[in-house]
Protein backbone atom coordinates (compact mmCIF):
# COMPACT_ATOMS: atom_id res chain seq x y z
CA UNK A 1 0.00 0.00 0.00
CA UNK A 2 3.01 2.26 -0.27
CA UNK A 3 2.00 3.30 -3.76
CA UNK A 4 -1.27 4.66 -2.35
CA UNK A 5 0.64 6.71 0.18
CA UNK A 6 2.79 8.35 -2.49
CA UNK A 7 -0.23 9.04 -4.65
CA UNK A 8 -1.95 10.64 -1.69
CA UNK A 9 1.01 12.91 -0.96
CA UNK A 10 1.19 14.04 -4.60
CA UNK A 11 -2.53 14.74 -4.62
CA UNK A 12 -2.34 16.77 -1.42
CA UNK A 13 0.51 18.84 -2.86
CA UNK A 14 -1.52 19.42 -6.00
CA UNK A 15 -4.55 20.45 -3.93
CA UNK A 16 -2.51 22.87 -1.86
CA UNK A 17 -1.04 24.42 -5.01
CA UNK A 18 -4.56 24.81 -6.36
CA UNK A 19 -5.64 26.55 -3.15
CA UNK A 20 -2.65 28.90 -3.38
CA UNK A 21 -3.44 29.74 -7.00
CA UNK A 22 -7.04 30.43 -5.98
CA UNK A 23 -6.02 32.78 -3.22
CA UNK A 24 -3.12 34.66 -4.81
CA UNK A 25 -5.42 37.33 -6.32
CA UNK A 26 -6.95 38.00 -2.91
CA UNK A 27 -3.58 37.98 -1.20
CA UNK A 28 -2.13 40.45 -3.69
CA UNK A 29 -5.18 42.64 -3.18
CA UNK A 30 -4.70 42.71 0.59
CA UNK A 31 -0.94 43.30 0.39
CA UNK A 32 -1.28 46.06 -2.19
CA UNK A 33 -4.02 47.71 -0.15
CA UNK A 34 -1.35 48.43 2.46
CA UNK A 35 1.32 49.74 0.06
CA UNK A 36 1.81 53.30 -1.25
CA UNK A 37 1.13 53.89 -4.92
CA UNK A 38 4.78 54.65 -5.75
CA UNK A 39 5.88 51.27 -4.43
CA UNK A 40 3.15 49.37 -6.24
CA UNK A 41 4.26 50.98 -9.50
CA UNK A 42 7.83 49.84 -8.91
CA UNK A 43 7.21 46.16 -8.41
CA UNK A 44 5.52 43.33 -6.65
CA UNK A 45 6.03 41.83 -3.23
CA UNK A 46 4.21 39.51 -0.87
CA UNK A 47 5.14 41.60 2.19
CA UNK A 48 2.57 44.16 3.39
CA UNK A 49 3.48 47.86 3.44
CA UNK A 50 2.62 50.63 5.89
CA UNK A 51 0.41 52.92 3.80
CA UNK A 52 -2.94 51.45 4.81
CA UNK A 53 -4.18 54.61 6.52
CA UNK A 54 -2.97 56.91 3.72
CA UNK A 55 -4.75 54.74 1.18
CA UNK A 56 -7.86 54.80 3.33
CA UNK A 57 -7.80 58.61 3.43
CA UNK A 58 -7.34 58.84 -0.35
CA UNK A 59 -10.19 56.41 -0.91
CA UNK A 60 -12.67 57.95 1.50
CA UNK A 61 -11.90 61.51 0.39
CA UNK A 62 -13.45 60.58 -2.92
CA UNK A 63 -15.86 57.77 -2.20
CA UNK A 64 -17.79 56.81 0.89
CA UNK A 65 -17.43 53.02 0.74
CA UNK A 66 -19.16 52.53 4.06
CA UNK A 67 -22.28 54.24 2.74
CA UNK A 68 -22.17 51.81 -0.17
CA UNK A 69 -21.84 49.05 2.39
CA UNK A 70 -24.86 50.29 4.31
CA UNK A 71 -26.88 50.67 1.11
CA UNK A 72 -26.07 47.16 -0.03
CA UNK A 73 -26.92 45.82 3.40
CA UNK A 74 -30.25 47.66 3.48
CA UNK A 75 -31.24 46.35 0.05
CA UNK A 76 -30.00 42.80 0.62
CA UNK A 77 -31.67 42.44 4.04
CA UNK A 78 -34.98 43.83 2.77
CA UNK A 79 -34.87 41.56 -0.27
CA UNK A 80 -34.06 38.50 1.85
CA UNK A 81 -36.81 39.16 4.40
CA UNK A 82 -39.52 39.93 1.83
CA UNK A 83 -38.47 36.99 -0.33
CA UNK A 84 -38.63 34.57 2.61
CA UNK A 85 -41.87 35.82 4.13
CA UNK A 86 -43.99 36.13 1.01
CA UNK A 87 -42.62 33.01 -0.64
CA UNK A 88 -43.49 31.08 2.52
CA UNK A 89 -46.98 32.57 2.56
CA UNK A 90 -47.54 31.70 -1.09
CA UNK A 91 -46.16 28.19 -0.71
CA UNK A 92 -48.38 27.70 2.36
CA UNK A 93 -51.47 28.70 0.38
CA UNK A 94 -50.49 26.42 -2.51
CA UNK A 95 -49.99 23.41 -0.27
CA UNK A 96 -52.86 23.77 2.19
CA UNK A 97 -55.78 25.09 0.17
CA UNK A 98 -57.74 24.21 -2.93
CA UNK A 99 -58.63 27.15 -5.10
CA UNK A 100 -59.19 28.18 -8.70
CA UNK A 101 -56.17 28.66 -10.97
CA UNK A 102 -53.95 26.85 -8.52
CA UNK A 103 -52.40 24.63 -11.16
CA UNK A 104 -52.17 27.47 -13.67
CA UNK A 105 -50.22 29.51 -11.14
CA UNK A 106 -47.92 26.61 -10.45
CA UNK A 107 -47.20 25.96 -14.13
CA UNK A 108 -46.48 29.67 -14.63
CA UNK A 109 -43.85 29.42 -11.90
CA UNK A 110 -42.02 26.60 -13.59
CA UNK A 111 -41.99 28.44 -16.89
CA UNK A 112 -40.86 31.70 -15.29
CA UNK A 113 -37.91 30.02 -13.57
CA UNK A 114 -36.39 29.52 -17.03
CA UNK A 115 -36.77 33.13 -18.15
CA UNK A 116 -33.55 35.14 -17.83
CA UNK A 117 -33.81 38.30 -15.75
CA UNK A 118 -32.62 40.51 -18.59
CA UNK A 119 -35.84 39.90 -20.52
CA UNK A 120 -37.84 42.31 -18.41
CA UNK A 121 -35.02 44.68 -17.50
CA UNK A 122 -35.90 47.47 -19.93
CA UNK A 123 -39.57 47.16 -19.05
CA UNK A 124 -38.74 47.33 -15.35
CA UNK A 125 -36.69 50.47 -15.95
CA UNK A 126 -39.52 52.17 -17.78
CA UNK A 127 -42.16 50.99 -15.33
CA UNK A 128 -40.09 52.43 -12.50
CA UNK A 129 -39.87 55.72 -14.34
CA UNK A 130 -43.64 55.77 -14.85
CA UNK A 131 -44.25 54.98 -11.19
CA UNK A 132 -41.74 57.66 -10.14
CA UNK A 133 -39.57 55.14 -8.27
CA UNK A 134 -36.53 55.33 -10.53
CA UNK A 135 -33.40 56.15 -8.53
CA UNK A 136 -34.91 54.61 -5.38
CA UNK A 137 -34.52 51.15 -3.87
CA UNK A 138 -38.14 50.13 -4.50
CA UNK A 139 -37.51 48.54 -7.92
CA UNK A 140 -34.72 46.50 -6.35
CA UNK A 141 -36.70 45.42 -3.29
CA UNK A 142 -40.37 44.97 -4.25
CA UNK A 143 -39.84 42.26 -6.92
CA UNK A 144 -38.43 40.04 -4.14
CA UNK A 145 -42.03 39.47 -2.99
CA UNK A 146 -42.60 37.34 -6.10
CA UNK A 147 -39.78 34.80 -6.35
CA UNK A 148 -41.02 31.67 -8.16
CA UNK A 149 -37.95 29.60 -7.40
CA UNK A 150 -38.15 30.18 -3.66
CA UNK A 151 -41.87 29.41 -3.64
CA UNK A 152 -41.19 26.22 -5.56
CA UNK A 153 -38.48 25.20 -3.09
CA UNK A 154 -40.66 25.98 -0.05
CA UNK A 155 -43.60 24.13 -1.56
CA UNK A 156 -41.56 20.96 -2.03
CA UNK A 157 -40.23 21.33 1.50
CA UNK A 158 -43.69 21.78 3.04
CA UNK A 159 -45.15 18.84 1.13
CA UNK A 160 -42.53 16.50 2.56
CA UNK A 161 -42.26 17.84 6.11
CA UNK A 162 -45.57 19.35 7.22
CA UNK A 163 -48.37 17.05 8.39
CA UNK A 164 -51.71 18.63 7.44
CA UNK A 165 -53.20 17.16 10.61
CA UNK A 166 -51.22 19.66 12.66
CA UNK A 167 -53.23 22.45 11.01
CA UNK A 168 -56.52 20.66 11.60
CA UNK A 169 -55.66 20.34 15.26
CA UNK A 170 -54.92 24.05 15.26
CA UNK A 171 -58.27 24.87 13.68
CA UNK A 172 -60.11 22.85 16.29
CA UNK A 173 -58.29 24.85 18.94
CA UNK A 174 -59.64 27.98 17.26
CA UNK A 175 -56.43 29.33 15.73
CA UNK A 176 -56.78 31.67 12.76
CA UNK A 177 -55.27 30.62 9.43
CA UNK A 178 -52.71 33.42 9.36
CA UNK A 179 -51.92 32.76 13.03
CA UNK A 180 -51.15 29.13 12.19
CA UNK A 181 -48.96 30.29 9.34
CA UNK A 182 -46.94 32.40 11.75
CA UNK A 183 -46.81 29.99 14.65
CA UNK A 184 -46.69 26.60 12.95
CA UNK A 185 -45.70 26.84 9.29
CA UNK A 186 -42.91 29.43 9.50
CA UNK A 187 -41.02 27.51 12.21
CA UNK A 188 -41.32 24.29 10.21
CA UNK A 189 -39.97 26.09 7.15
CA UNK A 190 -36.98 27.59 8.97
CA UNK A 191 -34.29 25.27 7.56
CA UNK A 192 -35.54 25.94 4.02
CA UNK A 193 -35.73 29.67 4.74
CA UNK A 194 -32.12 29.66 5.92
CA UNK A 195 -30.99 27.76 2.82
CA UNK A 196 -32.71 30.05 0.36
CA UNK A 197 -32.04 33.14 2.47
CA UNK A 198 -28.28 32.81 2.20
CA UNK A 199 -28.43 32.59 -1.58
CA UNK A 200 -30.97 35.36 -1.90
CA UNK A 201 -28.78 37.58 0.25
CA UNK A 202 -25.61 36.82 -1.70
CA UNK A 203 -27.44 37.27 -5.00
CA UNK A 204 -28.77 40.66 -3.99
CA UNK A 205 -25.48 41.75 -2.44
CA UNK A 206 -23.60 40.93 -5.64
CA UNK A 207 -26.20 42.22 -8.10
CA UNK A 208 -24.66 44.77 -10.41
CA UNK A 209 -26.77 45.18 -13.54
CA UNK A 210 -30.16 46.09 -12.03
CA UNK A 211 -28.89 48.71 -9.52
CA UNK A 212 -26.61 50.08 -12.25
CA UNK A 213 -29.67 50.72 -14.38
CA UNK A 214 -31.99 51.91 -11.61
CA UNK A 215 -29.79 54.00 -9.27
CA UNK A 216 -28.39 57.33 -10.48
CA UNK A 217 -27.53 59.25 -7.29
CA UNK A 218 -23.99 58.35 -6.10
CA UNK A 219 -25.10 58.59 -2.46
CA UNK A 220 -27.53 55.72 -3.12
CA UNK A 221 -25.05 53.48 -4.94
CA UNK A 222 -24.84 49.90 -3.75
CA UNK A 223 -21.36 48.44 -3.30
CA UNK A 224 -21.03 46.78 -6.74
CA UNK A 225 -22.16 49.96 -8.51
CA UNK A 226 -19.71 51.93 -6.39
CA UNK A 227 -16.95 49.52 -7.44
CA UNK A 228 -17.89 50.08 -11.06
CA UNK A 229 -17.75 53.85 -10.56
CA UNK A 230 -14.35 53.54 -8.86
CA UNK A 231 -12.58 52.43 -12.04
CA UNK A 232 -13.24 55.68 -13.88
CA UNK A 233 -12.69 57.93 -10.86
CA UNK A 234 -9.66 59.93 -9.62
CA UNK A 235 -9.03 57.14 -7.08
CA UNK A 236 -7.87 54.98 -10.00
CA UNK A 237 -4.71 57.12 -10.08
CA UNK A 238 -3.74 55.67 -6.72
CA UNK A 239 -3.53 51.91 -7.05
CA UNK A 240 -3.11 51.37 -3.30
CA UNK A 241 -6.40 53.13 -2.66
CA UNK A 242 -8.03 51.14 -5.46
CA UNK A 243 -6.90 47.83 -3.98
CA UNK A 244 -8.13 48.97 -0.58
CA UNK A 245 -11.55 49.90 -1.98
CA UNK A 246 -11.87 46.47 -3.55
CA UNK A 247 -10.62 44.79 -0.37
CA UNK A 248 -13.24 46.59 1.73
CA UNK A 249 -15.95 45.25 -0.58
CA UNK A 250 -14.56 41.71 -0.50
CA UNK A 251 -13.11 40.94 2.94
CA UNK A 252 -16.32 41.19 5.03
CA UNK A 253 -18.02 38.68 2.74
CA UNK A 254 -15.04 36.36 3.08
CA UNK A 255 -15.20 36.60 6.86
CA UNK A 256 -18.94 35.94 6.85
CA UNK A 257 -18.29 32.93 4.65
CA UNK A 258 -15.83 31.50 7.17
CA UNK A 259 -18.64 31.29 9.71
CA UNK A 260 -21.35 30.11 7.36
CA UNK A 261 -19.42 27.92 4.93
CA UNK A 262 -20.65 24.59 6.26
CA UNK A 263 -24.20 25.74 5.95
CA UNK A 264 -23.76 27.31 2.53
CA UNK A 265 -22.09 24.26 1.06
CA UNK A 266 -24.70 21.82 2.24
CA UNK A 267 -27.28 24.14 0.66
CA UNK A 268 -25.67 24.14 -2.77
CA UNK A 269 -26.51 20.52 -3.35
CA UNK A 270 -30.07 20.94 -2.06
CA UNK A 271 -31.13 22.51 -5.35
CA UNK A 272 -29.53 19.93 -7.58
CA UNK A 273 -29.38 16.55 -5.91
CA UNK A 274 -32.55 14.96 -4.70
CA UNK A 275 -32.36 12.52 -1.84
CA UNK B 1 -57.78 17.01 3.81
CA UNK B 2 -57.35 20.25 1.99
CA UNK B 3 -59.56 23.12 2.78
CA UNK B 4 -61.24 25.44 0.35
CA UNK B 5 -60.71 28.79 1.92
CA UNK B 6 -61.14 32.32 0.71
CA UNK B 7 -58.17 33.42 2.72
CA UNK B 8 -56.01 31.48 0.27
CA UNK B 9 -56.60 34.24 -2.27
CA UNK B 10 -55.53 36.78 0.30
CA UNK B 11 -52.34 34.84 1.00
CA UNK B 12 -51.27 34.58 -2.61
CA UNK B 13 -52.44 38.10 -3.51
CA UNK B 14 -49.10 39.87 -2.73
CA UNK B 15 -47.22 37.36 -4.84
CA UNK B 16 -49.64 37.51 -7.74
CA UNK B 17 -49.89 41.31 -7.76
CA UNK B 18 -46.12 41.86 -7.60
CA UNK B 19 -45.49 39.03 -10.05
CA UNK B 20 -47.86 40.49 -12.62
CA UNK B 21 -46.64 44.06 -12.11
CA UNK B 22 -42.88 43.64 -11.78
CA UNK B 23 -42.28 40.40 -13.65
CA UNK B 24 -44.85 39.70 -16.36
CA UNK B 25 -45.78 43.26 -17.30
CA UNK B 26 -42.14 44.40 -17.89
CA UNK B 27 -41.60 41.36 -20.10
CA UNK B 28 -44.54 42.32 -22.31
CA UNK B 29 -43.51 45.97 -22.17
CA UNK B 30 -40.09 44.94 -23.43
CA UNK B 31 -41.75 42.90 -26.19
CA UNK B 32 -43.72 45.95 -27.23
CA UNK B 33 -40.59 48.16 -27.25
CA UNK B 34 -38.88 45.65 -29.50
CA UNK B 35 -41.51 46.49 -32.13
CA UNK B 36 -40.90 50.26 -31.92
CA UNK B 37 -38.07 52.72 -32.48
CA UNK B 38 -38.37 53.96 -28.87
CA UNK B 39 -35.24 55.83 -27.79
CA UNK B 40 -35.79 55.33 -24.06
CA UNK B 41 -36.42 58.99 -23.40
CA UNK B 42 -39.50 61.18 -23.56
CA UNK B 43 -42.06 58.43 -23.16
CA UNK B 44 -43.18 55.59 -25.36
CA UNK B 45 -45.91 57.73 -27.01
CA UNK B 46 -43.25 59.57 -29.00
CA UNK B 47 -41.99 56.34 -30.57
CA UNK B 48 -43.23 54.82 -33.83
CA UNK B 49 -44.39 51.26 -34.32
CA UNK B 50 -41.97 49.64 -36.75
CA UNK B 51 -43.18 46.04 -36.84
CA UNK B 52 -40.42 43.48 -37.12
CA UNK B 53 -37.81 45.93 -38.45
CA UNK B 54 -35.68 45.56 -35.32
CA UNK B 55 -35.70 41.79 -35.65
CA UNK B 56 -34.64 42.04 -39.30
CA UNK B 57 -31.86 44.36 -38.18
CA UNK B 58 -30.82 41.91 -35.46
CA UNK B 59 -30.34 39.13 -37.99
CA UNK B 60 -28.03 41.26 -40.11
CA UNK B 61 -26.24 43.08 -37.27
CA UNK B 62 -22.61 42.04 -37.32
CA UNK B 63 -22.09 43.40 -33.80
CA UNK B 64 -24.81 41.12 -32.51
CA UNK B 65 -23.17 38.15 -34.23
CA UNK B 66 -19.87 39.28 -32.77
CA UNK B 67 -21.48 39.48 -29.33
CA UNK B 68 -23.03 36.05 -29.78
CA UNK B 69 -19.78 34.36 -30.79
CA UNK B 70 -17.79 36.20 -28.11
CA UNK B 71 -20.26 35.01 -25.49
CA UNK B 72 -20.12 31.43 -26.76
CA UNK B 73 -16.31 31.39 -26.93
CA UNK B 74 -15.97 32.81 -23.43
CA UNK B 75 -18.57 30.42 -22.05
CA UNK B 76 -17.09 27.43 -23.88
CA UNK B 77 -13.54 27.89 -22.60
CA UNK B 78 -14.86 28.68 -19.13
CA UNK B 79 -16.99 25.55 -19.09
CA UNK B 80 -14.28 23.18 -20.32
CA UNK B 81 -11.71 24.41 -17.80
CA UNK B 82 -14.22 24.55 -14.97
CA UNK B 83 -15.52 21.03 -15.63
CA UNK B 84 -12.08 19.47 -16.04
CA UNK B 85 -11.01 20.78 -12.65
CA UNK B 86 -14.35 20.12 -10.97
CA UNK B 87 -14.75 16.59 -12.31
CA UNK B 88 -11.13 15.77 -11.57
CA UNK B 89 -11.49 16.94 -7.99
CA UNK B 90 -14.81 15.17 -7.55
CA UNK B 91 -13.28 11.89 -8.75
CA UNK B 92 -10.30 12.29 -6.42
CA UNK B 93 -12.41 13.03 -3.38
CA UNK B 94 -14.91 10.25 -4.08
CA UNK B 95 -12.26 7.59 -4.67
CA UNK B 96 -12.76 4.84 -2.10
CA UNK B 97 -9.12 3.69 -2.21
CA UNK B 98 -7.55 7.12 -1.80
CA UNK B 99 -9.71 8.14 1.19
CA UNK B 100 -8.65 11.80 1.05
CA UNK B 101 -9.16 13.82 4.20
CA UNK B 102 -10.18 17.44 4.61
CA UNK B 103 -13.06 17.39 2.13
CA UNK B 104 -14.92 20.02 4.15
CA UNK B 105 -11.98 22.42 4.20
CA UNK B 106 -11.13 22.06 0.50
CA UNK B 107 -14.75 22.38 -0.55
CA UNK B 108 -15.03 25.64 1.37
CA UNK B 109 -11.76 27.03 0.02
CA UNK B 110 -12.55 26.15 -3.58
CA UNK B 111 -16.07 27.53 -3.29
CA UNK B 112 -15.10 30.87 -1.76
CA UNK B 113 -14.44 32.84 -5.00
CA UNK B 114 -18.02 32.09 -6.01
CA UNK B 115 -19.60 34.34 -3.38
CA UNK B 116 -17.38 37.37 -4.00
CA UNK B 117 -19.04 40.29 -5.78
CA UNK B 118 -18.25 39.90 -9.49
CA UNK B 119 -17.97 43.67 -9.90
CA UNK B 120 -15.17 43.69 -7.30
CA UNK B 121 -13.49 40.69 -8.92
CA UNK B 122 -13.61 42.39 -12.33
CA UNK B 123 -12.12 45.58 -10.92
CA UNK B 124 -9.43 43.62 -9.09
CA UNK B 125 -8.38 41.79 -12.24
CA UNK B 126 -8.53 44.95 -14.33
CA UNK B 127 -5.64 46.29 -12.24
CA UNK B 128 -3.90 42.93 -11.67
CA UNK B 129 -3.79 42.42 -15.46
CA UNK B 130 -2.70 45.99 -16.16
CA UNK B 131 0.14 46.21 -18.68
CA UNK B 132 2.56 48.52 -16.86
CA UNK B 133 1.86 48.15 -13.19
CA UNK B 134 -0.33 45.07 -12.96
CA UNK B 135 0.46 42.46 -10.35
CA UNK B 136 0.51 39.56 -12.80
CA UNK B 137 3.14 41.07 -15.10
CA UNK B 138 5.22 42.20 -12.12
CA UNK B 139 5.08 38.73 -10.63
CA UNK B 140 5.91 36.94 -13.88
CA UNK B 141 8.77 39.38 -14.56
CA UNK B 142 10.32 38.90 -11.15
CA UNK B 143 10.01 35.11 -11.47
CA UNK B 144 11.68 35.35 -14.87
CA UNK B 145 8.74 33.75 -16.70
CA UNK B 146 8.60 36.61 -19.21
CA UNK B 147 11.18 39.24 -20.09
CA UNK B 148 8.85 42.07 -20.99
CA UNK B 149 5.33 42.91 -19.84
CA UNK B 150 2.44 41.40 -21.79
CA UNK B 151 -0.46 43.69 -22.59
CA UNK B 152 -3.11 41.18 -21.53
CA UNK B 153 -6.15 43.37 -21.87
CA UNK B 154 -5.14 44.74 -25.24
CA UNK B 155 -5.19 41.37 -26.96
CA UNK B 156 -8.57 39.88 -27.95
CA UNK B 157 -7.42 36.32 -27.28
CA UNK B 158 -5.90 37.08 -23.89
CA UNK B 159 -8.81 39.28 -22.83
CA UNK B 160 -11.42 36.65 -23.73
CA UNK B 161 -9.34 33.93 -22.10
CA UNK B 162 -9.00 36.10 -19.00
CA UNK B 163 -12.77 36.46 -18.69
CA UNK B 164 -13.24 32.72 -19.26
CA UNK B 165 -10.58 31.74 -16.73
CA UNK B 166 -11.79 34.20 -14.10
CA UNK B 167 -15.23 32.68 -14.62
CA UNK B 168 -13.81 29.18 -14.27
CA UNK B 169 -11.98 30.23 -11.11
CA UNK B 170 -15.23 31.53 -9.65
CA UNK B 171 -17.36 28.52 -10.61
CA UNK B 172 -15.30 25.34 -10.46
CA UNK B 173 -15.83 25.07 -6.70
CA UNK B 174 -19.58 25.16 -7.15
CA UNK B 175 -19.52 22.50 -9.89
CA UNK B 176 -17.13 20.41 -7.82
CA UNK B 177 -19.51 20.36 -4.86
CA UNK B 178 -22.49 19.47 -7.02
CA UNK B 179 -20.62 16.74 -8.92
CA UNK B 180 -19.15 15.29 -5.74
CA UNK B 181 -22.61 15.06 -4.21
CA UNK B 182 -23.80 13.37 -7.39
CA UNK B 183 -20.99 10.83 -7.43
CA UNK B 184 -21.40 10.08 -3.73
CA UNK B 185 -25.04 9.28 -4.49
CA UNK B 186 -24.13 6.47 -6.91
CA UNK B 187 -24.58 3.09 -5.28
CA UNK B 188 -21.27 1.39 -4.34
CA UNK B 189 -22.74 -1.95 -5.49
CA UNK B 190 -22.25 -0.93 -9.12
CA UNK B 191 -18.55 -0.43 -8.60
CA UNK B 192 -18.09 -3.61 -6.57
CA UNK B 193 -19.91 -5.64 -9.23
CA UNK B 194 -17.74 -4.06 -11.92
CA UNK B 195 -14.62 -4.85 -9.89
CA UNK B 196 -15.63 -8.50 -9.61
CA UNK B 197 -16.21 -8.59 -13.37
CA UNK B 198 -12.68 -7.31 -13.83
CA UNK B 199 -13.55 -3.84 -15.12
CA UNK B 200 -10.76 -1.26 -15.28
CA UNK B 201 -11.04 2.14 -13.63
CA UNK B 202 -11.67 3.76 -17.00
CA UNK B 203 -14.45 1.28 -17.80
CA UNK B 204 -16.21 1.93 -14.49
CA UNK B 205 -15.89 5.64 -15.13
CA UNK B 206 -17.31 5.39 -18.62
CA UNK B 207 -20.07 2.86 -18.01
CA UNK B 208 -21.09 3.62 -14.43
CA UNK B 209 -20.06 7.10 -13.29
CA UNK B 210 -20.92 9.08 -16.41
CA UNK B 211 -24.35 7.50 -17.13
CA UNK B 212 -25.34 7.64 -13.45
CA UNK B 213 -24.23 11.24 -13.27
CA UNK B 214 -26.24 12.31 -16.29
CA UNK B 215 -29.01 14.23 -14.49
CA UNK B 216 -26.44 16.12 -12.44
CA UNK B 217 -24.31 16.86 -15.50
CA UNK B 218 -27.42 18.11 -17.27
CA UNK B 219 -28.20 20.39 -14.32
CA UNK B 220 -24.65 21.78 -14.25
CA UNK B 221 -24.61 22.23 -18.02
CA UNK B 222 -27.98 23.98 -18.28
CA UNK B 223 -27.41 26.33 -15.35
CA UNK B 224 -23.98 27.11 -16.75
CA UNK B 225 -25.37 27.87 -20.21
CA UNK B 226 -28.12 30.10 -18.87
CA UNK B 227 -25.67 31.97 -16.63
CA UNK B 228 -22.93 32.04 -19.26
CA UNK B 229 -25.11 33.55 -21.95
CA UNK B 230 -25.94 36.39 -19.57
CA UNK B 231 -22.36 37.30 -18.71
CA UNK B 232 -22.12 41.05 -18.13
CA UNK B 233 -20.27 42.24 -15.01
CA UNK B 234 -16.84 40.88 -15.98
CA UNK B 235 -16.66 42.13 -19.60
CA UNK B 236 -18.24 45.42 -18.52
CA UNK B 237 -15.70 46.22 -15.82
CA UNK B 238 -12.55 44.43 -16.98
CA UNK B 239 -11.97 46.92 -19.80
CA UNK B 240 -13.69 50.14 -20.88
CA UNK B 241 -17.26 48.82 -20.89
CA UNK B 242 -17.51 49.09 -24.68
CA UNK B 243 -16.17 45.62 -25.38
CA UNK B 244 -12.48 46.55 -25.78
CA UNK B 245 -10.06 45.24 -26.99
CA UNK B 246 -11.33 45.28 -30.58
CA UNK B 247 -14.80 44.23 -29.57
CA UNK B 248 -13.54 40.99 -28.05
CA UNK B 249 -15.44 41.53 -24.78
CA UNK B 250 -18.63 42.68 -26.46
CA UNK B 251 -21.05 40.10 -25.03
CA UNK B 252 -24.78 39.93 -25.65
CA UNK B 253 -25.94 41.52 -22.41
CA UNK B 254 -23.19 44.16 -22.61
CA UNK B 255 -24.40 44.98 -26.12
CA UNK B 256 -27.97 45.16 -24.82
CA UNK B 257 -26.95 47.50 -22.00
CA UNK B 258 -24.91 49.78 -24.26
CA UNK B 259 -27.64 49.99 -26.90
CA UNK B 260 -30.24 50.88 -24.27
CA UNK B 261 -28.34 53.20 -21.97
CA UNK B 262 -25.40 54.57 -23.97
CA UNK B 263 -26.84 54.90 -27.48
CA UNK B 264 -30.50 55.41 -26.53
CA UNK B 265 -31.79 52.64 -28.76
CA UNK B 266 -34.30 51.24 -26.29
CA UNK B 267 -36.40 49.58 -28.98
CA UNK B 268 -33.46 47.78 -30.50
CA UNK B 269 -32.05 46.83 -27.08
CA UNK B 270 -35.43 45.23 -26.31
CA UNK B 271 -35.03 43.20 -29.50
CA UNK B 272 -31.59 42.05 -28.32
CA UNK B 273 -33.19 40.96 -25.02
CA UNK B 274 -35.66 38.79 -26.94
CA UNK B 275 -32.91 37.49 -29.21
CA UNK B 276 -30.98 36.45 -26.10
CA UNK B 277 -34.09 34.81 -24.66
CA UNK B 278 -34.70 32.70 -27.77
CA UNK B 279 -31.05 31.71 -27.93
CA UNK B 280 -31.17 30.63 -24.27
CA UNK B 281 -34.30 28.55 -24.82
CA UNK B 282 -32.83 26.97 -27.96
CA UNK B 283 -29.56 26.06 -26.25
CA UNK B 284 -31.29 24.59 -23.22
CA UNK B 285 -33.61 22.56 -25.43
CA UNK B 286 -30.76 21.25 -27.60
CA UNK B 287 -28.73 20.30 -24.52
CA UNK B 288 -31.68 18.53 -22.99
CA UNK B 289 -32.42 16.57 -26.16
CA UNK B 290 -28.86 15.53 -26.93
CA UNK B 291 -28.29 14.31 -23.41
CA UNK B 292 -31.45 12.27 -23.24
CA UNK B 293 -31.68 10.91 -26.77
CA UNK B 294 -29.26 8.07 -26.22
CA UNK B 295 -30.84 7.02 -22.98
CA UNK B 296 -32.05 3.43 -22.92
Amino acid sequence: MNKMKIARVIIYIFLIVLVIVCFIPFYMMIVNATRPNSEILRGFTLIPGDALLDNYDTLTSYMDVWTGFRNSLLVAVSVTVLNAYFSALTAFALVVYEFKWKNAIFVTFIVMMMVPGQLGLLGLYDLSETLGILDTYWPLIIPAIAAPFTVFFFRQFLITTMPISILEAGRIDGASEIGMFHRIVLPILMPAIATMGIFTFIGSWNNYLVPLVIIRTPRLFTLPVMMGALSGSPVAMNLGAMYLGIAISVVPIMVAFLFLSKYIISSITAGSVKG
Amino acid sequence: MKKNNRQAYLFIAPFVIVFLTFNIYPIFLTLYYSLTNYSGMGGIDQADFVGFNNYVRLFSDRYFYQAFFNTIRIWGLNFVVQMLIALGLALLFSDIRLKLKGIGLFRALFYLPNIITIASVALLFSILLDWNHGGLNQMMLSLGLIDRPINWLNSPVYAQSAVALIGAWMWFGNSFIVLLAGISGISKDFYEAALIDGATWLQSFKYITIPQLKPILLYVLITSIIGGLQIFDLPMLLTDGNGSPQGALNTMVLYLYNQAFKYNNFGYAATIAYGLFFITVAFSAITFRTMYRKQV
